[in-house]
């Protein structure tokens, strides 16, 4: 049984079909991207798995759960973690305390009004922090930091719960060429050693050809190819979808 | 009822919706494309009765009449474009909260200028001449005047809709209220088109006020009565909708004239319920209602517009134990030096209100900087606890501890009860739903005479006799106000203050790390309004008397003031502002005439000088050292 599967989901915003009857499954441990042109629908798949809109029809499953109509803290009890496309962490908070916070979390230890937040094990989220490369900046304000660095730290806040399925939403974004290698290279050997399904989207082609094992493309809310990227690659109508042309692709080595 | 009768209300309801409407839509047009919520759109309201007054005193005759009116309303248009080029243009950028605070300084300003101009005594205004008299229908005598006003209402509606869609001007507002940074990046002057929008709503309001002057006399506390009902037409209709303040207006009116016509009625059980007491809950029903069913009113959008402005709140840092005992050690010597020096009576009573105000500061500001959530109506929490309080110990003869304990459990359940819907807003609309139900609560305690002693309130609630002496009652207040208001604290450190500020800073990243926001909303909600009620307790107590005033709006601005005084995003700001501001007010009230100005001109400096409040300008100081 898959991890995640996706049938018939729809969505419309006034007129617009912003999701049309898209179906596909994720595996654990697999990276499966998701790509399209601007407005195909990326981030509307991503908000209706992660519960923050509800779809018009469709089933999403998670390990044979239906969690269609769960609001989003419940979806991520059962183990969805998420980064957001812009990149949303708490500004008031240090690096360390927001990933703590998300950690107290999952230990569902959130309403307690008595001990103060400092004297709470911090291990965990030092240690979150250390696999993302963030743990010198632990103390710093979270709304200091560099918009790369902020998007490390939502991957240790979405790691915190030890998520079975991770939505991340152009996780490089606004990242140096060699930083987006290091931060695919740690998700993907975060997917593999604990069986994660990751599920992304991306604009860099680098990343998404160099880091997916299964490639979805999205164009005006339909899924229009999906397979291997050597069969998307070569695959015309994903090609010509994504630039309106079909060299698309060419001259991206994996 | 007959049904002459409830057509002659209706009619009075419809006259009553013009007025209203031309109150209101001023008010959404303001708040459409400056995205400011004016507070002194009653004050406009009430100028433009006082100034068509004074025109309709010196020119006589009908052309001297409507010429006033018309005057009148294109005095209060004037007077609004010195406001904008002086004030609001300057608190675009501000926090909400402070453009709010802002504009309420201004209705204390404008409120001691027309005391100053026109006296206390109010003034009425000549009847409309050529409509002095009344029609006959359905044998009941209807005042043409009425029936000229219900006109004016739709004929203003159609002129507005001419503008807006006409011409190029309205083209311009209606761009800016859909999306306003696009229209200043398209190279419109915005600040033209700001002052003219300003202008054409205080001119509006000026108007409806003109227009009421052969119906009311002019007065001091029109312009209170006037915001108030403007305020939930416009949220009832959908900030920024003309048409939707026309519905609103007219479905506000009407209810309202329904509840008058419906009268007394007998219930098969025997009791009666009175309609015509209900009116003043009326309008806040229907807000309520609407708002929990509509959040974003009958016609209006959700805010598509604004964009967040970047994150301003800063690191809550907890002191080092040896600063902490320090900050206790000094605050413990405050507060005793009072008794160590043998005090008059009369600090001691100042001191009993500051350390009042401080929990209830601290109550208000734990809801507003770490929660998020602003706050219009706090002082209904405050007032719940403190009739509470005077309940048990008048009515059921509870001794003082007990009553003290009832005081929190009032504040609690009010909470509870209205921070269910509060929290499903969020922004200037949970601001005006907090203000909804305080309103509501007060006018529930204004008319329950039976219960609650109506205006007169209660008095001779007196503390046990242990406590009778002032010093008594002073060390009371020290350790109840002082260990609420470090609970308070400790909260805010604690992983639930962590996951209150969570809710506040992204809504969408806090569900997303599997806290249900509402709920932890709901709960902060709930434990400010316990406190709140606390402080109305002992309030209660150290008064020994109580008034419907104690849960007025009034009292909501003031705390609004002692914690943007203190600063919003310091721990200690509520406490530095409360005792700061009570004593202002202490002082100028006793020396000065026109408290009211020199207050709104303080709270405007304040505003537009140091928006970080008191403690948060010294630290950026000492952090910039």
């Amino acid at each position: 049984m898959s991890l995640l599967s996706i049938e018939g989901l729809s969505k419309s915003f006034g007129g617009v079909h912003a999701v049309s009857n898209v179906a596909f499954s994720l595996a654990a441990g697999e990276m499966l991207a998701m790509i399209g042109p601007n407005g195909a629908g990326k981030s509307t798949c991503f908000n209706m798995i992660n519960g923050q809109i509800q779809p018009d029809a469709g089933r999403i499953l998670l390990d044979g759960e239906e969690i269609v109509g769960r609001p989003p803290h419940e979806i991520w009890r059962r183990g969805v973690g998420r980064t957001f496309q812009v990149a949303a962490t708490f500004a008031s908070m240090t690096v360390l305390e927001n990933v703590q916070l998300a950690s107290m979390s999952h230990a569902g230890a959130v309403r307690r009004f008595w001990r103060p937040m400092a004297l709470y094990p911090v291990e965990q989220a030092r240690d979150l922090l250390d696999q993302v490369g963030m743990c010198e900046q632990a103390d710093r304000p979270c709304g200091d930091l560099a918009y790369g660095d902020v998007k490390r730290v939502e991957l240790a806040i979405a790691l915190a719960n030890d998520p079975k399925l991770l939505l991340m939403d152009e996780p490089t974004a606004g990242m140096a060429p060699k930083e987006r290698i290091a931060i695919m290279t740690l998700t993907r050997d975060l997917a593999r050693r604990r069986g994660i399904g990751v599920l992304f989207t991306e604009h860099s082609m680098d990343a998404v050809f160099g880091f997916s094992d299964r490639l979805l493309v999205l164009a005006r809310g339909r899924l229009i190819a999906q397979g291997t990227p050597d069969e998307v690659r070569n695959d015309p109508a994903a090609r010509s979808a994504y630039f309106g042309s079909d060299r698309a692709f060419e001259g991206i080595r994996t | 009822m007959s049904l002459s009768g409830l057509f002659v209300q209706a009619l009075n309801g419809l006259a009553a919706a013009s007025t209203l409407f031309l109150l209101a839509s001023g008010l959404s047009l303001i708040f459409g494309v400056t995205r400011i919520v004016n507070f002194a759109h009653g004050s406009f309201y009430m100028l433009g009765a006082y100034v068509a007054w004074s025109l309709t005193d010196r020119l006589q005759g009908a052309i001297g009449f409507w010429f006033s009116i018309i005057a009148g309303a294109a005095a209060i248009g004037v007077i609004g474009m010195i406001v904008e080029l002086t004030i609001m243009r300057r608190i675009y950028r501000a926090p909400e909260l402070f453009q709010l605070l802002a504009t309420f300084a201004l209705t204390l300003v404008i409120k001691d200028a027309t005391l100053a101009l026109w006296g206390a005594e109010d003034l009425l205004g000549p009847r409309a001449p050529g409509l002095a008299g009344a029609i006959t229908i359905l044998d009941r005598r209807v005042p043409q005047y009425d029936l000229a006003l219900i006109a004016s209402g739709p004929l203003v509606l159609l002129a507005l809709q001419l503008l807006l869609t006409r011409t190029r001007w309205g083209v311009l507002v209606r761009a800016a209220t859909q999306d306003r940074q696009m229209v200043a990046a398209l190279g419109v002057n915005q600040a033209v088109l700001f002052t003219s929008v300003f202008a054409l709503g205080a001119a509006l309001a000026g108007l409806g006020g003109a227009l009421q002057l052969p119906r009311e006399p002019a007065g001091l506390s029109m312009d209170m009565t006037a915001i108030g009902d403007a305020f939930v037409v416009v949220v009832v209709g959908g900030m920024g909708s003309i048409p939707g303040a026309f519905v609103a207006a007219l479905l506000i009116a009407e209810v309202k004239a329904l509840c008058i016509a419906l009268g007394d009625w007998q219930t098969p059980l025997g009791f009666i319920v009175a309609f015509p007491k209900f009116t003043l809950v009326a309008e806040f029903a229907v807000m309520a209602i609407v708002l929990i069913l509509r959040p974003w009113g009958l016609m209006g959008r959700p805010d598509t517009t604004i964009r967040p402005q970047g994150s301003t709140s800063s690191l809550l840092t907890q002191p080092g134990t040896r600063q902490s005992w320090f900050i206790a050690g000094f605050a413990l010597l405050l507060f005793a030096a009072p008794l160590l020096v043998e005090a008059r009576s009369y600090t001691l009573v100042f001191g009993i209100d500051v350390l009042t105000a401080v929990l209830f500061a601290a109550s208000l500001h734990f809801l507003m900087g770490p929660g998020g959530m602003h706050s219009f109506g706090h002082a209904a929490y405050f007032g719940l606890g403190a009739y509470a309080a005077a309940l048990c110990a008048k009515a059921l003869n509870w001794p003082m501890w007990a009553a003290l304990v009832a005081a929190p459990a009032g504040g609690l359940i009010g909470a509870i009860l209205f921070g269910w819907f509060c929290v499903r807003l969020s922004g200037v609309y949970l601001a005006m739903l907090t203000l909804a139900f305080s309103q509501i609560v007060w006018s529930v305690v204004y008319q329950w005479d039976g219960l609650t002693g109506g205006s007169n309130g209660i008095v001779g609630v007196w503390p046990s006799s242990w406590y009778s002496s002032k010093a008594a009652f002073y060390c009371l207040a020290v350790i109840v106000c002082g260990g609420a208001t470090l609970l308070l604290r400790r909260i805010l450190f604690a992983p639930f203050g962590y996951a209150m500020r969570a809710a506040r800073d992204s809504v969408a990243r806090s569900e997303a790390i599997g806290l249900d926001v509402r709920r932890i909303q709901w709960i902060a909600f709930s434990i400010a309004g316990a406190f709140a009620g606390l402080a109305g307790g002992l309030f209660a107590f150290s008064k020994g008397s109580i008034s419907p005033e104690t849960l007025g709006v009034s009292r909501s601005i003031d705390g609004l003031v002692m914690v943007l005084l203190g600063g919003v995003d310091t721990i200690s700001g509520p406490i530095v502002g409360a005792a700061v501001f009570l004593f202002l007010q202490d002082q100028i009230a006793r020396h000065v005439e026109y408290w009211r100005a020199i207050l709104g001109l303080f709270i405007l400096a304040l505003v537009l000088l140091f928006p970080a409040g008191i403690v948060g300008t010294i630290r950026a100081w000492t952090l910039r050292r």
